[in-house]
């Protein structure tokens, strides 16, 4: 009896139950709701169904979200994410759109690395802006997210730009082991992100130039470097994200690709666990946030919540996500209920410092 | 960022001050050139022009059919691009009106306040047309006409051709519709005109609705769930060319055949969406034509002569047809 019952403690106290919890009620309500929502056949070689959509479509937000998680995790933002997806989306379909053979796979590889180093440039550029000048992140990366939308449409001029390209769409739409590809890359750049952080010292080092960077700094960590790098890491994981994006519809949207990606990565990062002031940092719990913002906006697709309404909808599930989420909520919600303070939760997470 | 204390304020200074005069450069290559000086009388009528902006591959042809009317009908074209800023545009309008130009024209950014501004151009007694949007001012005297789609009809005629197509079917004729962004006038209106003519025929039945932003991405992500909800649909009503070609690969993905197994209509007819009808992917489409140039240069003939003209005219549009869309395509401009 007292084993279970600490049992349970430990695994409601476990940081990533709580998020966990809502995918699975999310999930549960939709089959209730219609009960073919999980069901998966195989079709064409593939496997198809909802949860195969949900998986394809979260794997540019995991991409990105996993880039928001390291700049997050340093106490800063990264506002431009959604315009680096549209220019990299954007200089890629249009170089491949001028090639004579589209298929080639030369011309693809090319327009990849094209776009990725154009995205890594300016990926340092916010990391210049933050770390070597100093400038708020916020303020920095808005630069970028406003002017980088602008970008992308010079690139497109203004046009959604179409290609037929078999290499470039399976990127979007490829599928490997009966799977889409789009998750695999996702889930390789994850398993990269978590061996350089928790395998190496990196990691550590993030959160505690998160933590206090001029504590780092005298301790012997090169605070600005750190710094620098995340910003370089959440542009590439943009720019990735933004070859997804333009694959899965064959065309580049300068206006419309990408856009709010940025709000949806900072959301999925948040009810990850990892906290908005930095100094820690969860990638396992970015990845379920990113599943759970997937999944709701294909439920009031699939429960058809008329448009007028699902805003509504969504920003109830989001606040009931958070709340869930935050300790000092919970505390109070059982204390009254069992009218005695849970030791375990108030001990395991102690309020958070916001550096001033 | 304390460790950047050491860091001398000029820099960031010097920072923030690039990165302005970068958004600014940005924002300021589209803008032509609106200043000089006064227009002669030489009986040549000139117009200014506001545009909203480059935003789409439609307002891109919009543009490129104004100049292009304007230079045939020898009118001289003052063009400004308001960068989806309404001060740009009460800007312009004050410069024309500063040049004395014999037609004011503009496509509103937004509905409401414009009345002081254009005041000023019924004081300066320069006739002033809207086109493609309209404005809320109550008075309505501060315009002579309003050139643009109807985006009621268009929806209608969608719903009129299907109700052609389907008066022999006797089952339930179940149709889902993606709408574009959530309460902008052309997705309400699309929405109200279709749903008052597929009324005419009680088996006709819109089985699903929902928002795809007017986007590839968004099209094609609603339908995936709509296919998926929904094991028979007949009818895919999508309110652009865009959602309707993002929904055409998740039917394909679906195993269905689109044009087919599911009758596609949509409105716009933009040149991929023009190849998809074509190419039998599509069944019908309503257009929303941009190339409203020479009705624009005709009207501003007739009110420089004083003539009378409605307050409301419609652009000239017509609507598609998979052959008609094979005959039209290779002229597509845009």
């Amino acid at each position: 009896m007292n084993d279970t019952m600490s049992r349970y403690r430990t695994m409601i106290g476990h940081r990533l139950f709580w998020p966990a919890a809502v995918l699975f009620v999310m999930l549960a309500a939709n089959t209730i709701y219609r009960p073919g929502f999980l069901s998966i056949e195989l079709k064409d070689g593939h496997l198809y169904g909802t949860p195969i959509d949900i998986l394809r479509l979260s794997a540019p937000l995991i991409l990105v979200a996993l880039g928001m998680t390291l700049v997050i995790s340093t106490g800063g933002i990264d506002l431009s994410v959604g315009s680096l997806c549209a220019i990299s989306g954007a200089i890629a379909c249009m170089y491949i759109s001028k090639q004579p053979d589209q298929n080639s796979l030369g011309v693809v590889v090319t327009a990849l690395a094209m776009a990725l180093g154009v995205s890594l440039v300016l990926g340092a550029w916010n990391g210049v802006l933050v770390a070597v000048i100093g400038i708020q992140p916020i303020i920095a990366t808005l630069i970028l997210m406003v002017a980088g939308r602008g970008l992308a449409q010079l690139i497109t001029e203004g046009q959604i730009i179409t290609i037929n390209s078999e290499p470039y769409r399976a990127i979007g739409l490829g599928h490997a082991l009966t799977l889409p590809l789009a998750i695999f890359i996702a889930l390789a750049a994850a398993l990269l992100v978590a061996a350089f952080t928790r395998r190496t010292a990196l990691g550590m080092i993030i959160e505690s130039v998160g933590g206090n960077a001029m504590a780092s700094r005298l301790a012997g960590i090169r605070s600005g470097r750190v710094i620098f790098l995340v910003y370089v890491i959440s542009a590439a994981c943009a720019a990735v994200a933004g070859f997804m994006m333009t694959a899965n519809v064959s065309s580049a949207d300068g206006n419309a690709a990408g856009l709010w990606v940025e709000l949806d990565a900072i959301l999925a990062v948040v009810i990850g666990g990892t906290s908005l002031a930095g100094g820690r940092f969860f990638l396992s719990g970015t990845i379920i946030g990113a599943l759970i913002i997937q999944t709701l906006t294909t439920t009031v697709y699939a429960m058809d919540i008329s448009p007028q309404t699902s805003l509504l909808f969504k920003a109830v599930v989001v606040i009931a996500v958070c709340l869930i989420q935050a300790p000092a909520f919970r505390a109070r919600f059982s204390r009254r209920r069992r009218n005695a303070p849970p030791p375990a939760t108030i001990v395991d997470k102690p309020k958070e410092q916001v550096p001033a | 960022m304390g460790k950047m204390r050491t860091q001398s304020v000029r820099w960031r200074a010097a920072a923030v001050l690039a990165s302005v005069l970068l958004v600014g450069g940005v924002a300021a290559c589209g803008n032509s050139d609106t200043g000089g000086g006064g227009t002669k009388d030489d009986g040549k009528i000139t117009m200014g022009f506001s545009q909203v902006g480059a935003e789409s591959g439609w307002r891109t042809a919009n543009t490129i059919s104004i100049k292009e009317a304007a230079a045939a009908a020898g009118i001289e074209l003052k063009f400004d691009d308001a960068q989806q800023k309404q001060e740009n545009q009460i800007k312009a309008i004050r410069n024309y009106i500063q040049q004395k130009v014999d037609v004011i024209a503009f496509s509103p950014v937004v509905e409401s306040g414009w009345d002081t501004v254009l005041k000023e151009a019924k004081d300066a007694g320069i006739p002033v047309i809207l086109t493609d949007r309209s404005v809320d001012s109550a008075d309505k005297s501060l315009y002579k006409t309003f050139l643009g789609s109807d985006f009621v009809k268009e929806g209608k005629l969608a719903g009129e051709w299907l109700v052609e197509q389907k008066k022999t079917a006797s089952g339930p004729v179940n149709i889902v519709e993606l709408q574009g962004s959530t309460g902008a006038a052309p997705a309400n209106d699309r929405k109200k005109g279709f749903a008052e003519a597929i009324a005419a025929n009680p088996n006709l039945k819109v089985i699903a609705s929902q928002t795809g932003d007017f986007t590839r991405a968004g099209g094609k992500q609603v339908m995936e769930q709509f296919l998926k909800a929904n094991p028979k649909i007949d009818v895919l009503f999508a309110h652009n060319d865009d959602m309707g070609l993002g929904a055409l690969e998740a039917i394909t993905a679906a195993g269905k055949v689109p044009g087919k197994d599911i009758t596609i209509i949509t409105i716009d007819a933009v040149k991929d969406g023009m190849q998809a009808l074509a190419d039998g992917k599509f069944n019908f489409i309503a257009e929303c034509s941009p190339l409203l140039g020479p009705q624009l240069m005709d009207l501003a003939k007739k009110v420089k002569d004083g003539q009378e003209v409605p307050a409301r005219i419609e652009t000239q549009e017509t609507t598609f047809t998979s052959e008609q869309a094979k005959e039209a395509l290779p002229n597509r401009k845009y």
